[in-house]
């Protein structure tokens, strides 16, 4: 079972709610990103995503998209990521590591050099923001021996029949997007989104995270009550620009994520 | 080169390896509505009767085949006809796409619509279609360009467009398209996405080469008429290569027409600072679909560099592409000095007034000309009218207006 698997499996064995994290890498600088992904853990992440910077990331919202100009300011790569999850790996052989980007970076180093370069840096999923299964065939077939699992996002627009098709295609978990938006954007209703999570959730054994727009604890908890898992990100990746200082900025990034845990674990 | 450059499923919208539809997963459903309405309109003979009678009524179609003999004598060899774009309504080719999208958001109940623009013809385009149609538009423009085409900002304003500052990136089109893509995944219920050119995911780049088809349909009929037989040698300047397909769509099974896309070289292909994918890119994907584009070696997107604002662009429409790897069409390049003189040969050899973008095509001409010799018809997509431009030339000869 891999590193992703088994995370989401003993969540579930013991009634715990998934606490996702976003980061981007080499955000505010490139020495930042492998001590903040180990505060996020310590302070309750139960899984990593960590965001591959893009020239041109057309999903993301104005924090996002700023982290990712810092990231390519600080001349981050994709395979400077990738350095940054082994060197996590060193210090941490459980957390799950998802990288998040555009698909643009992976087709550039090539399915097959990236995924096993990725595997052997320890990373265990990938969501590809712009990659929807249909043209996703060579890349899960590059991904399957190295049990890398591809990540896809439904969307409130998303038919039932496409749900269908998605989630027979989908591995480690499925990400659903809470609103018709962008990251980081501003309109979250928990009514509808708890209406779809359930009816995605019957009818897969995969877990549902919710992710874009949940922006505290409160909302956290909502949703949680109805999906697996959540996956915070704008509001950390603010948090990560906002503090010359690193101290301040991993005890501010640690204060959040726990605020975020203590909510998902409270009745 | 392990599955990276092999067609994944072959459905409508591939162009061998390009194309396809490479989207956020919220869009995806947007493009299937839209791939279906326009799968049944693109049969639909009262949808093409209304779109006819607007390119004839509206757009002032077709626009002349002109035998530019002045310019073809200045140059001494083969035989040069200019497709007059430059004379439809709001100057350029654009307007005959714009013309048919306002027509298909109408369809759809869609009361806004968005466009990004680069030199500002398809925001004058789209803002002008809106305005006739009763339609909120907004258009997204880099903040760079924003400088560099001020008349047609003021313009599009006029018409009733607001025109939105882009300033992520390199400030430029391809961050306008980011921009408006973000906006159409926000509003995607109420608003349609009028994107300027062959490019993005499907059903885009068909339904926009369609729309433009009628550039090359008025030509070979033209040419038949005025000259008796097919013209030798198609050219047109390809930034995201919507004029360029129009003009080539309805000779691509004519395999004795050569076919000859002008990119932009800018300062010249080997200094980098140039924006010419088809001729020192390579494959990759950006803004829903694969194609060639100007990338670094970890597939970053790569600022360009054009004197023409309209070819600042780094992907290239992915029919380009396929049509350069079957060896369809050719795809050369043009610097901005040889744009710059070709810009003032044909004002002064036709008293015509081209686009920047044009002059590329034209350039080209003037280079091959000789070599093609006085027996070939050669057909340059004139494909805008220079007004917008004269600020930029103005600039260059340093005369303040």
């Amino acid at each position: 079972m891999s590193r992703l698997q088994a995370c989401l499996a003993a969540l579930a064995t013991g009634n715990k709610k998934a606490l996702t994290t976003f980061i981007t890498a080499g955000d505010p600088s490139a020495e930042a990103t492998v001590p903040a992904l180990h505060r996020l853990v310590r302070s309750g992440a139960d899984i990593l995503e960590l965001g591959v910077p893009f020239s041109d990331p057309e999903a993301e919202g104005p924090a996002i998209q700023a982290s990712s100009e810092r990231g390519l300011a600080n001349g981050i790569t994709l395979r400077s990521c990738l350095d940054m999850v082994r060197a996590f790996r060193s210090d941490d052989a459980v957390t799950p590591v998802v990288l998040m980007g555009y698909l643009n970076s992976v087709l550039a180093m090539g399915y097959g050099n990236f995924a096993s370069a990725a595997a052997s840096a320890g990373v265990d999923g990938l969501i590809m923001v712009n990659l929807p299964p249909e043209e996703a065939v060579a890349f899960k077939q590059a991904l399957l021996p190295h049990e890398l699992d591809l990540i896809f996002l439904i969307a409130p627009t998303t038919t039932d029949e496409r749900t269908r098709m998605i989630v027979s295609e989908g591995s480690g978990f499925l990400y659903y997007v809470a609103l018709k938006g962008i990251t980081g954007a501003d309109h979250l209703d928990v009514g509808p989104v708890a209406e779809r999570v359930r009816e995605i959730k019957s009818t897969t054994a995969l877990p549902v995270l919710v992710g874009f727009g949940i922006k505290d604890a409160q909302a956290a908890r909502s949703i949680a009550d109805h999906a697996d898992g959540v996956v915070i990100g704008s509001l950390l990746v603010r948090t990560m620009a906002e503090f010359d200082d690193e101290a301040a900025r991993l005890d501010r990034l640690g204060e959040q994520v726990s605020e975020f845990r203590r909510a998902l674990d409270a009745g | 080169m392990d599955g990276a450059n092999r067609y994944d499923q072959p459905v409508a919208g591939h162009f061998g390896e390009h194309g396809g539809r490479f989207v956020a997963e919220t869009l995806t459903r947007a493009l299937e509505e839209l791939a279906e309405l326009y799968d049944r309109l693109s049969v639909d003979p009262e949808f093409q009767a209304e779109f006819q009678a607007d390119l004839k009524h509206y757009v002032g179609r077709p626009t002349p085949l002109y035998f530019a003999e002045q310019l073809s004598n200045s140059l001494g060899g083969a035989k040069i006809y200019l497709k007059r774009e430059d004379l439809n309504h709001t100057g350029a080719h654009k307007v005959n796409n714009t013309v048919g999208q306002a027509l298909i958001a109408r369809r759809m109940g869609k009361p806004r619509v968005i466009a990004e623009t680069g030199a500002g013809q398809h925001g004058v385009a789209t803002a002008t279609v809106a305005a006739r149609l009763g339609l909120e538009c907004q258009v997204y423009m880099g903040a760079e360009d924003i400088k560099r085409q001020s008349l047609n900002v003021y313009r599009m304003k006029l018409l009733g467009a607001e025109v939105i500052p882009v300033t992520s990136g390199s400030r430029t089109l391809k961050d306008a398209m980011n921009e408006a893509m973000r906006d159409w995944v926000t509003n995607v219920d109420n608003t349609h996405y009028i994107i300027g050119t062959v490019a993005g995911p499907d059903p885009y780049p068909r339904m926009v080469r369609d729309f433009q088809s009628v550039i090359g349909k008025e030509t070979r009929t033209q040419c038949l008429e005025q000259i008796g037989r097919l013209p030798d040698v198609l050219v047109a300047c390809v930034g995201g290569g919507s004029n360029a397909i129009g003009l080539f769509h309805a000779f691509i099974n004519d395999a004795d027409v050569r076919l000859v896309g002008v990119e932009a070289a800018g300062r010249g292909l080997d200094t980098g600072e140039h924006a010419a994918p088809l001729n020192a890119g390579r494959v990759g994907v950006l803004h829903g679909n694969r194609t060639y584009l100007m990338q670094d070696d970890d597939g970053q997107i790569v600022e360009t560099h054009s004197i023409s604002a309209g070819l600042d662009y780094p992907g290239v429409g992915p029919e380009h592409s396929y049509l350069k790897d079957i060896h369809r069409a050719e795809y050369d390049a043009v610097t901005d000095d040889e744009a710059m003189a070709a810009f003032r040969l044909l004002n002064r050899s036709e008293g015509i007034l081209p686009a920047l973008e044009s002059s590329h095509a034209i350039a080209w001409v003037a280079k091959k000309a000789k070599e093609l010799g006085p027996e070939l018809v050669v057909v340059i997509n004139l494909s805008g009218r220079g007004d917008k431009d004269i600020l930029t030339v103005a600039e260059i000869d340093g005369i303040e207006i």
